[in-house]
């Protein structure tokens, strides 16, 4: 086991975009790499996609692999989880981070199977045991409810998702220096059963929730659809982005996509306003992790006024509106 | 078609209570049910067989109560339903719980010929979401995550289409294959009084490590990868500061007042 070395981290690239998931990895990366004495690598697979190398050592990674041909364009699970199965048998990384993205949710699976080890799923954080040298990740579980530290002793690399922000992004260091190797694409070997078709921007209102640094929510308080259009405005004023808690996902009056929450998704804006959100606990599990909340409701006993840094009472429909004249 | 519903128990998530002191789960009184995510894809299993014809199969791997969301399945619509049942799964993580249900469809594709296997996104209880891709890449099928949508289907592949980062992606899949679904792709109908006689009356099949040809060292607690070696109680502690006013539109002002002081925003 000794042979393993390294940490590495996945830069997920996303129709031809570098997603901000990299940069936390670096940075949850380089405190596992440190902590070991060992290099930071990052990996970009995917086409075209060479140019993100520089990129990735300015903001904190020692050496880059890069496997980049045209048939690796589009996400295929088969395709890139092969590629990252061959890379990891040539160069015996000690430690292994994705993003847990859709896309990382999916390839970090695959890549255990084929390579033989255990994975940790969307950790919060990860450290190494001093004695040991183990990762040992810690992700919370049943709706928040629960935090579970897991470790993978006897096989390497261990394997880790992390959940978007759960780290800050690297900074940027200008002129930074490091290696950059590639990996050839095999296409005998990388093949793929699975065709892509086509990919479908959302009509974004915006922002992607996951990147949005303010959030406004709304719940069955909201009381209808066109209730949505002033959540927005508040919104588009804060520069954030509109989601939604269960209820009114289940009423029809917003699309699931933007549901938070256990059976949703899970976010960590910097400001989170729930409006008409009564706030019960699998709600909280896809929220909770917001750096202020801030609750408007009717009733002052609702589960989440306690919870919430600001709390105020009132109709929604008095409140927002003022809210938005006072910052004209 | 012959398709395969992967389903877990799981505890009804409104009753997960747990023990600050020793952060173990309250099992007693807590209430089981199917985990949430495998209606959906129960229902798309039944939806896709009432279009295409055929028969759909479901298996769970759990301990002897685990028996119940079977019989639930049927209700639901299923024909047939297999059990993974043996103390030498227990503890297993998502690497030899994927394993274990990769023999276990083996063998039902031993039995009649599977083309199409569809798992929940993730669970309720550890939601990892490993187990359909890991499935997939145990069987070395060909599989797709987070489908939000069946856009086509014969009798030689299928095209789906899969939530991911910013969008969604159409992608074309070949028989046999492996879904994962999210719960926009269908809504799962209630069970019928006919499926729910049926399920009263099913004989559940049990099977063991060796009746699935499973290879004892990668089960179970003692041979798999991975190992939670510690849990707790995550501490809340968030002081709710009031907003002040006499009226809502004046606690409205003075919330951007406090936003705007504490540069929140
Ligand atoms: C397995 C499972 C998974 C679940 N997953 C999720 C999930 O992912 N996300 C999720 O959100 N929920 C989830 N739920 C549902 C969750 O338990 C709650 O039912 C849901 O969050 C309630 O939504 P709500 O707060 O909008 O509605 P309610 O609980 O009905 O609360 C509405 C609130 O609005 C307030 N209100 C009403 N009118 C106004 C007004 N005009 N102005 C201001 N306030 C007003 C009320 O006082 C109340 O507090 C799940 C449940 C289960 C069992
Ligand atoms: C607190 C805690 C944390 C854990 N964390 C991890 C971890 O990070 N990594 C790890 O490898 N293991 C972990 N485990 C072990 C893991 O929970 C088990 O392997 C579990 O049986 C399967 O994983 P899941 O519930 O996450 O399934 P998921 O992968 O979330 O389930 C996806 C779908 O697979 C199908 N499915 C899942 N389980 C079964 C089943 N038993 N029978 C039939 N179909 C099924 C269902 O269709 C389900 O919707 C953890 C366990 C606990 C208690």
């Amino acid at each position: 086991m000794n042979e393993y070395k390294n940490v590495w981290i996945y830069a997920q690239v996303q129709q031809g975009k570098l997603s901000p998931t990299a940069y936390e990895l670096l940075t949850a990366g380089r405190k596992l790499a440190d902590a070991l004495g060992e290099k930071l690598v990052a990996v970009l697979v995917g086409y075209e996609v060479s140019r993100f190398a520089q990129d990735l050592i300015e903001h904190g990674a020692d050496l880059v692999y890069v496997c980049e041909d045209r048939a690796l364009e589009n996400y295929l699970d088969d395709v890139y989880a092969k590629v990252l199965t061959d890379l990891v048998h040539t160069y015996k990384p000690n430690k292994f981070l994705l993003p847990a993205t859709n896309q990382g949710r999916a390839l970090s699976a695959k890549t255990a199977v084929f390579v033989g080890t255990g994975l940790t799923a969307d950790a919060t954080e990860v450290t190494i045991h001093t004695e040991d040298g183990q990762l040992y990740a810690t992700r919370p579980t049943f709706g928040g409810n629960l935090m579970a530290t897991i470790t993978c002793a006897h096989t390497r690399p261990e394997m880790c998702s992390l959940r978007p922000m759960s780290y800050e992004k690297a900074p940027r260091m200008e002129g930074r220096k490091g290696e950059i190797i590639s990996f050839p694409y095999q296409a005998d070997k990388h093949t793929s059963l699975v065709k892509f078709l086509a990919f479908i921007k959302t009509e974004e209102d915006g922002l992607d929730l996951a990147e949005a640094e303010v959030i406004v929510a709304g719940g069955r308080g909201v009381g209808k659809p066109e209730g949505f259009a002033l959540l927005k405005k508040l919104a588009d004023r804060l520069g954030g982005a509109v989601a939604a808690s269960r209820a009114p996902v289940d009423s029809g009056w917003i699309d699931y996509r933007y549901q938070i929450g256990l059976t949703g998704r899970t976010v960590k804006p910097k400001l989170y306003i729930a409006c008409g959100i009564s706030g019960q606990i699998q709600h909280m599990a896809g929220m909770s992790g917001s750096d202020v909340i801030v609750a408007i409701n009717k009733d002052p006993n609702a589960p989440i006024m306690k919870v919430a840094h600001y709390a105020v009472e009132g109709d929604l429909y008095e409140v927002i509106p003022s809210m938005l004249e006072t910052l004209k | 078609m012959h398709i395969v519903a992967c389903v877990k128990q799981t505890p009804k998530s409104d009753n997960v209570k747990i023990d600050p002191a020793t952060g173990c789960l309250i099992r007693s009184g807590a209430q089981s049910a199917m985990n949430p995510f495998d209606e959906y894809a129960l229902e798309e299993a039944v939806t896709l067989k009432e279009q295409l014809g055929g028969t759909v199969s479901v298996i769970t791997m759990g301990p002897p109560q685990a028996e119940a969301v079977l019989r639930d399945s049927i209700a639901r619509g299923a024909d047939r339903v297999y059990q993974l049942g043996d103390r030498a799964f227990a503890g297993s993580d998502t690497w030899s719980t994927s394993y274990a249900l990769s023999k276990g469809i083996e063998k039902i594709n031993s039995i009649l010929p599977v083309d199409l296997i569809i798992c929940g996104k993730q669970t309720n209880d550890s939601d990892t979401g490993h187990i359909g891709p890991q499935i997939s890449a145990w069987l070395k099928w060909p599989n797709a995550a987070f489908v939000k949508k069946v856009i086509s289907c014969d009798e030689h592949q299928m095209t789906v289409e899969r939530l991911t980062e910013g969008g969604s992606e159409q992608v074309q899949l070949p028989y046999p294959c492996v879904l994962s679904v999210v719960k926009d792709i269908n809504r799962p109908r209630v069970r019928s009084v006919k499926g729910r006689l049926a399920a009263k009356r099913a004989e559940i099949t049990v099977w063991t490590a060796d009746d699935v040809g499973a290879d004892k060292e990668k089960l179970g607690i003692a041979h798999c990868p991975t190992r939670v070696v510690k849990s707790f109680v995550p501490k809340r502690e968030v002081i709710a500061s009031v907003v002040e006013g006499n009226t809502a539109k004046e606690r409205g002002v003075k919330l951007i007042e406090l936003l705007r002081e504490n540069n929140y925003i």
